[in-house]
């Protein structure tokens, strides 16, 4: 006869999963008033995501309890907390596009909108956990959920991403499982912070162990790779420009800002038993990857001539920089990390954005209506336009004062500070090839004339709420500077709580 | 009057925000009252300046971010002061003269935010601040160039922008590692130059920040090796931004060798100097030659003006009072005649929209008054004496002359090469006899562009003959410095050379 278990209400410490119950509510509220109201305009919608996701902040923020919930699986300490509000605030940017004129496939079905705020709880349970299980779990939700975001668009170009993202990802749940595997063989633990325990204590990583040696290394072998597909590290990054490309501009804007951020957080605490470590073998191998994910994307937007792909190129090769944060893996680098991913989100947001606003309805399937020689002269047609997306893309390429150039430069100096000077030497370089290719669509726009029988219709599908939501990202990119030491502040409090 | 530095930034920059909603055929009258009013706030400043204060003036300092030690902190000496007394007059002179007809509204507004940028480089003194405005340059000039440039102009454009932003980024590493190193040293974060001026550095330091300081002033000079975006920048530009980049832009990194990489790293100036004046005499020489080969006139000034620049290193790296002054002095002077020569290669281009010397000859018959004004800049420009540019070059060559006599005396060949190029091209140009049908008919100048080049005549007399209203406040600050620098040495040979260096005295 098994003893019963007791189990007080308190001691699951509810509070710690509340903010995200109320994602995962409101997407079956939006699925329940989809089922009494048939044919509902798509802003109702918009405007309940917008709803729950602040509510779902605010919740977070509100929350001062245990890290620590539910049997341990949760853990919401200051990173999670930190990574949760980007979450929600890149979340809540990018949803607020739908709001715009054009009336396309998805934005028809509520599903749309439920599927929208399953991806974010999903990304909420990766970031506030240090249990692969539940990792797994949140990881799974979110991308089942993102595939078919994708393919609701309902063309053949997205639906043929959403099957190559799908594909992908499921080869990288598998490494992950695998990974997860072997390390519960090793340290019989799948939470990672008594993994790191039973590592050190039994010297895991020293000659000494050295059958278990080569075992660790497999594991961690197959976890980069799953981390890597996710986060589009260099082998693993070929299914980014053609997901990008599948997905509308707004969507593609989300999959480069928000599940990013999850992928480091899982990045940050697993990667971190190792880097303290001093690993050889594995510090080579963090050290090639960024440099390789920083540099080879780069070269090959070189190449691009299609705004959007370049974009995607461009957004691998920053995921490169904000890994260079985690490879270095001092607090002023965990700090630039997320510094620079909130200045990424403001900017990145703004540069998808436009492209969304500038989307038309005349092109076909596999047709990309974002060619550099769409947008020749239009900085004669619609000079404002044409300033703003200039603005947003010199602010990806890191020129000073804009928003992005504040995360680079804490980045490089965190780099510098920590003795890696050649990094830093190899990041400024790339900085300046990414300069070339953020160029091109700018010298299309402003220093070339309009394209003789082109179509000059520009901002087909802006809206004035679209268009003010840009606007306050030009705000915000433009006023960075203002912002910086605050968010420091902040950052620096919730990341030195959680111990990192 | 505590503000009045920041007013000088960002005036142009509020005018042209506001610029926006003014018509666009009324848009170069707005431009000419906006930049007077600069430049009577500059001569405001100049009024205000004490002379006889060595340190900074004017200084305001506002935190940005306090926690790592950035702030908003601007402050003018006499180095700076003159210089941006320049800039407001060139800026001033150049939209009055502009006749560029395509686009003038944009055009405008982009040299106002220019002119901001290119005030905030002069007054920062804070090291982040000075490399955002550094930095920020780039954006309208590579409009300008790109836009209103001539068939050639993106490439152009490009070349410039990536050419400048490498040697910059690396600037910028060697800038937060002095912030690193100022923070292991002190225990603050700080990014401030008067802070930073403070700190001793070991030599072996001093020599790789010099490099990554160099990397960013050198592609911007252009020294030699960095020189090839110049003269395509130059070739392509329209006449405004020529006049900009020659006047003010390329100066930008002489001052920066003055401002910073002097005073923090003494032993490696010392230490470099020598290869400083080597790279200066190849400028010197070498494009010298290049540009008497030129076919096209603006290039042939573009070569020059890369020429001259050379001497500027010299007169830098003499290390002694004489030889900084005098670059001061030439890099105003230098700013000022390079100005005028581009808008006398504008004016005939507008004429006959082309730039080719052998298109031209005696044009001296049908434009009297522009060939004299020519002439005139054409000797401040060769460095003939009671001109502008006679002072600096004499002062600067006298100044490496206490450092190496011989190479003093390759350098002075400038002004014998100079006038052999410059004066052939004004031969070709304006004597003879007027043959082509097509020169008959061009007019005289008169207007705007009789005002813009006159006035610029007048300055370059006026300062041939009486330097000492700039060279005084000068000399105060210039003496600090080399003192400054003696101080900081941290090798006694470095410290023995910069004393040898400086025992002419003062020029007054």
């Amino acid at each position: 006869m098994l003893e019963p278990i007791n189990i007080s209400l308190d001691s699951l410490n509810l509070g710690t999963i509340a903010p995200i119950s109320i994602a995962i509510i409101g997407a079956l509220g939006i699925l329940l008033t989809d089922i009494f109201n048939k044919n509902k305009h798509k802003s109702l919608y918009v405007i309940l995501v917008v709803l729950f996701l602040i509510f779902d902040l605010f919740t977070l923020l509100s929350f001062n309890g245990e890290p620590r919930g539910l049997f341990d699986l949760m853990l919401v300490d200051g990173i999670a907390v930190l990574s949760q509000c980007i979450i929600i605030g890149g979340s809540i940017l990018f949803i607020l596009l739908g709001l715009s004129k054009l009336r396309l496939q998805e934005f028809r079905y509520a599903e749309y909108f439920a599927l929208y705020l399953f991806a974010v709880a999903g990304f909420q349970f990766m970031v506030s956990s240090d249990s692969l299980i539940l990792i797994f779990v949140g990881l799974e939700t979110s991308s089942l959920a993102l595939y078919t975001l994708i393919a609701m668009h309902n063309r053949m170009v997205s639906i043929e991403a959403a099957v190559k993202y799908f594909t992908m990802g499921a080869l990288a749940a598998a490494f992950f499982v695998f990974g997860s595997m072997i390390f519960y063989a090793i340290t019989g633990t799948v939470e990672l912070a008594q993994m790191a325990q039973v590592l050190t204590q039994d010297g895991f990583l020293s000659m000494e162990n050295y059958s278990n040696y080569i075992l660790v290394l497999v594991g961690f072998a197959f976890m980069f790779a799953a981390i890597g597909f996710k986060l589009s590290l260099f082998p693993y990054h070929v299914w980014v420009p053609d997901v990008y490309q599948g997905s509308t501009s707004a969507l593609a804007g989300f999959i480069s800002v928000v599940p990013k951020i999850a992928g480091f957080v899982v990045a940050l605490r697993f990667f971190e038993i190792f880097i303290h470590a001093n690993d050889i073998i594995i510090q080579t191998i963090l050290y090639v990857t960024v440099i390789l994910t920083m540099t080879i994307p780069n070269l090959i937007a070189l190449q691009q001539k299609d705004i959007k792909r370049m974009l995607a190129y461009s957004s691998i090769s920053n995921t490169g920089m904000a890994m260079a944060a985690i490879a270095i893996g001092t607090q002023q680098a965990t700090n630039a990390l997320f510094l620079y991913w909130i200045l990424f989100t403001i900017t990145n947001f703004g540069a998808f954005g436009m492209l969304w606003l500038n989307r038309g309805k005349e092109f076909k399937d596999y047709e990309s209506p974002y060619t550099f020689v769409k947008f020749s002269g239009l900085a004669q047609i619609s000079p404002f336009s044409a300033s703003i997306l200039a603005l947003f893309l010199f602010a990806l390429s890191g020129l000073p004062p804009f928003a992005l150039f504040w995360g680079k430069m804490y980045l490089i100096s965190s780099a510098v500070n920590s003795g890696h000077i050649a990094l830093a030497i190899i990041m400024v370089l790339n900085s300046v090839i990414a300069a070339y290719y953020y160029l091109r669509p700018i010298s299309y726009m402003f220093l070339r004339d309009v394209e003789q029988g082109a179509n000059t219709e520009f901002m087909q599908n802006a809206t004035t709420p679209t268009k003010s939501i840009v606007g306050f990202a030009v705000f915000l990119t433009i006023i960075a500077v203002l912002l910086i030491d605050p968010l420091l502040n902040i950052i620096s409090t919730l990341v030195s709580n959680s111990g990192f | 009057m505590e503000h009045i530095l920041s007013m000088l930034i960002f005036f142009p920059a509020a005018a042209a925000i506001v610029g926006f909603l003014i018509d666009k055929d009324s848009m170069r009258q707005y431009g000419v009252v906006v930049t007077v009013v600069e430049f009577i706030l500059s001569l405001l400043l100049w009024y205000y300046f004490d002379p006889s204060v060595a340190g900074m003036q004017f200084v305001q300092s506002l935190p940005l971010i306090s926690t790592y030690g950035i702030n908003y902190l601007v402050g003018v000496d006499g180095v700076s002061l003159f210089l941006i007394v320049m800039i407001a007059f060139m800026t001033m002179i150049a939209v009055i003269g502009l006749t560029e007809k395509k686009g003038v509204k944009n055009l405008i507004i982009t040299m106002l935010f220019l002119e901001m940028t290119m005030v905030g480089v002069f007054v920062s003194l804070d090291l982040i601040l000075f490399y955002v405005f550094w930095e920020f340059t780039l954006i309208p000039m590579f409009y300008i160039i790109g836009f209103w440039g001539a068939e050639k102009r993106f490439y152009a454009a490009i070349k410039y922008f990536l050419y400048t932003f490498t040697g910059s980024l690396i600037m910028l590493v060697g800038i937060l590692y002095f912030g690193y190193i100022f923070h292991e040293a002190t225990g603050v974060w700080s990014f401030s130059f008067l802070d930073w001026n403070s700190l001793i550095l070991p030599f072996d330091l001093q020599l790789w920040l010099f490099i990554a300081f160099f990397m960013a002033f050198a592609v911007k000079v252009p020294m030699f090796p960095f020189h090839t975006w110049l003269p395509l920048a130059h070739g392509q530009a329209p006449t405004i931004g020529s006049i900009i980049l020659a006047a003010v832009l390329l100066k930008m990194e002489t001052y920066g060798f003055i401002r910073f990489s002097l005073p923090l790293f003494p032993d490696a100036s010392v230490y470099f100097a020598g290869f400083m004046a080597t790279l200066g005499l190849i400028a010197i020489i070498y494009t010298a030659m290049i540009a008497y080969a030129q076919e096209d006139m603006k290039q042939m000034i573009a070569y020059s003006s890369i020429s001259h620049m050379g001497v500027i290193t010299l007169g830098v790296f003499a290390l002694n009072v004489e030889g900084i002054s005098g670059a001061v002095y030439l890099m105003i002077g230098h700013g000022i005649v390079s100005g005028a020569l581009f808008m006398c290669v504008g004016v005939l281009y507008d004429r006959r929209k082309t730039k080719m010397i052998k298109e031209f000859g005696g044009l001296a018959h049908n434009m009297p008054m522009f060939a004299l004004v020519y002439a005139i800049v054409l000797m401040a420009s060769i460095g003939l004496p009671l001109t502008i540019g006679f002072i600096g070059e004499f002062l600067s060559l006298l100044g490496f002359f206490k450092y190496s006599p011989i190479l003093a005396f390759i350098g002075s060949l400038t002004i014998v090469l100079s006038a052999v190029y410059m004066l052939a091209m004004y031969k070709r140009t304006f004597f003879g006899n007027l043959v082509k049908e097509e020169n008959k008919s061009m007019k005289d100048i008169l207007g705007r562009e009789l005002i813009a080049l006159g006035s610029l005549v007048i300055l370059i007399i006026a300062l041939g003959i009486y330097p000492k209203v700039v060279l005084d406040p000068l000399n105060t600050t210039v003496t600090q410095l080399t003192k400054v620098m003696e101080i900081k040495a941290v090798n006694n040979d470095s410290k023995e050379k910069l004393r040898a260096l400086n025992s002419i005295g003062e020029v007054k």
